[in-house]
């Protein structure tokens, strides 16, 4: 009924735009965010505020991407990112298609190539592919001539979470430029980690990586290795202090029985986002995690249910960014290409 | 005249005054009415019309702005339009909407702007207001109050200035021959 009153992101009352956002995108793909510029995030931030109004609509659905077909490839399973991206193509109006690798011809020993070949000639226009190895999705971006979504690859790069990451971030902080965010846990495996390092020091936040030397990979501070430079710092309790953010990583099963620490109580201990170490930082601090959450080991129970916790949040943000991620990458092509050209 | 120039910042001003006018005699008042505007240049356009009425009438008139971008039907011949910005719509419900763009000139933006303000809530009549009506529909799509109806070829390109986001009100047809031309 007030499909007016929502909450939109400001510079609406700005018309004209200084640099036309048509010039702004021009990518095809979407396989992480180590080459987006400020301009590119403020762009897609943007365009989720307009897709935030029309979730928020009683019918949430427009004809945006009619006639378009989206095929989810998921290698691993997930139940929000997929669920995520095929709502967010059911309300622009888009077809969409999950095919899972279980159970389906990869299971039968098709190669990766093959498949999503396959599947851009039965008529996809855009693939959403989730995949256990890093680079897979570069790989299927190479040899399709449709586009191309990174839902996850390996532990390399999950572009669309670090961008409802940020959307939650800036719907409450307006800006990140100089803001500390501490990224805590699993640092090593963090797929998700990666991708948020890479958007929010391209917006100039002050990050901080949290872990135990075992979990943080080699190289990572000084920016020599592959990621930007970041923040190290060991011991939870000072990282936290002062902190505007406190994203918490998923501490998987198997490394706690990995070697890399020497057990689930002994991480809580040293690592959990518990109601103490909450209030060491800044006042209204926003507490994130990617999900899903492991309460009692990485974060505690509290703290994940209490007010300053934007889990849900940051999961119902998610629907929206990847319907403006969508939007772009469907409208940015240059053409449809040919039906024949799957066959490349 | 030299420069193309087809409405003064005056004769934009008296031709809001007039639609102003027209639209609440023939709602007879102000009664249920609301305005909504068209990004970009149907906004300022709106918000002005609704000034007018304030000004002769005492009626507080709801603005909304439209943003039609999700609705186009021109998916196919992508790649240009892909900015959009979050329209904001006041309830719409059994209201008389008026609908407000700068020019009409093919319809397909108003077909858009029509599926677009259904799925708001069913209004009990929509209109259309437009500054300019330049010809050349390609859709059964008409306007119900029109500032200036001004012959144009197809290449020709149609400018509307609001002093709001361009400085000065105008409007100014470019004719690409004439332009060659001068050359």
């Amino acid at each position: 009924m007030t499909a007016s009153r929502i909450e939109t992101r400001p510079a609406d009352t700005q018309l004209t735009p200084a640099v036309p956002d048509e010039a702004l995108w021009t990518r095809r793909h979407l396989l992480d965010l180590d080459d987006f510029t400020a301009d590119e995030l403020d762009l897609v931030m943007r365009t989720t505020g307009v897709m935030k109004e029309v979730l928020a609509r009683e019918v949430p659905r427009v004809p945006a991407l009619r006639g378009a077909t989206i095929v989810t490839l998921f290698y691993e399973n997930s139940t929000r990112t997929r669920a995520s991206f095929e709502l967010a193509g059911k309300v622009l109006g888009a077809d969409v298609i999950n095919v899972s690798a279980s159970g389906s011809s990869v299971a039968k020993g098709e190669s990766l190539v093959d498949t999503v070949k396959t599947l851009r000639a039965i008529g996809a226009d855009l693939l959403v592919m989730r995949h256990h190895r890093s680079g897979a999705p570069y790989l299927a971006s190479r040899h399709v001539a449709c586009s191309v979504v990174n839902a996850g690859d390996g532990l390399h790069a999950h572009p669309t979470q670090a961008l409802l990451d940020l959307y939650t971030i800036t719907s409450h902080l307006d800006s990140v430029r100089g803001r500390k965010i501490v990224i805590v846990g699993d640092v090593l495996h963090s797929r998700v980690a990666r991708s948020n390092l890479w958007s929010l020091s391209a917006l100039g936040a002050e990050i901080t990586l949290c872990a135990p030397p075992t979990l943080i990979p080699a190289g990572i501070g000084a920016g020599e290795g592959l990621l930007p430079p970041a923040r190290i710092e060991h011991d939870f309790d000072r990282a936290v202090e002062g902190a505007d953010v406190i994203m918490a990583l998923r501490m998987q099963h198997e490394r706690m029985t990995g070697g890399y620490v020497p057990g689930a109580r002994e991480y809580a201990r040293l690592y959990q986002v518990n109601a103490r170490r909450v209030a060491r930082a800044a006042p209204n601090a926003l507490v994130m995690h990617p999900g899903p959450m492991n309460e009692g080991v990485e974060i505690s129970h509290e703290v994940a249910h209490g007010l300053q916790s934007r889990v849900e949040e940051q999961v119902t943000n998610g629907v929206a960014v990847r319907m403006a991620v969508l939007w772009l990458m469907m409208r940015a092509r240059p053409e449809r290409p040919a039906a024949n050209r799957g066959a490349l | 005249m030299s420069d193309g120039q087809i409405m003064s910042p005056p004769d934009v001003r008296r031709a809001i005054t007039r639609i102003a006018h027209e639209v609440v005699e023939h709602n007879r008042g102000t009664q249920d009415l609301v305005l909504v505007g068209m990004r970009t240049r149907g906004v300022p356009l709106a918000r002005r019309i609704a000034q007018a009425i304030a000004s002769f009438e005492g009626a507080d008139i709801p603005v909304g702005s439209l943003d039609v971008g999700l609705y186009r039907d021109d998916l196919a011949d992508r790649g240009h339009r892909v900015s959009i910005q979050p329209s904001e719509m006041p309830d719409i419900r059994g209201k008389r909407v008026v609908l407000v763009d700068d020019v009409l000139y093919t319809g397909r933006t108003v077909r858009a702007a029509l599926d677009a303000l259904i799925d708001y809530g069913r209004p009990e009549r929509i209109e259309l207001a437009v500054l300019v009506d330049r010809g050349h529909r390609e859709l059964p799509i008409r306007a119900d109050y029109v500032g200036k109806n001004i012959p144009t070829q197809r290449t020709d390109d149609v400018q509307v200035r609001f002093e709001e986001i361009d400085g000065e009100d105008s409007v100014r047809v470019q004719s690409l021959r004439r332009a060659e031309a001068g050359r």
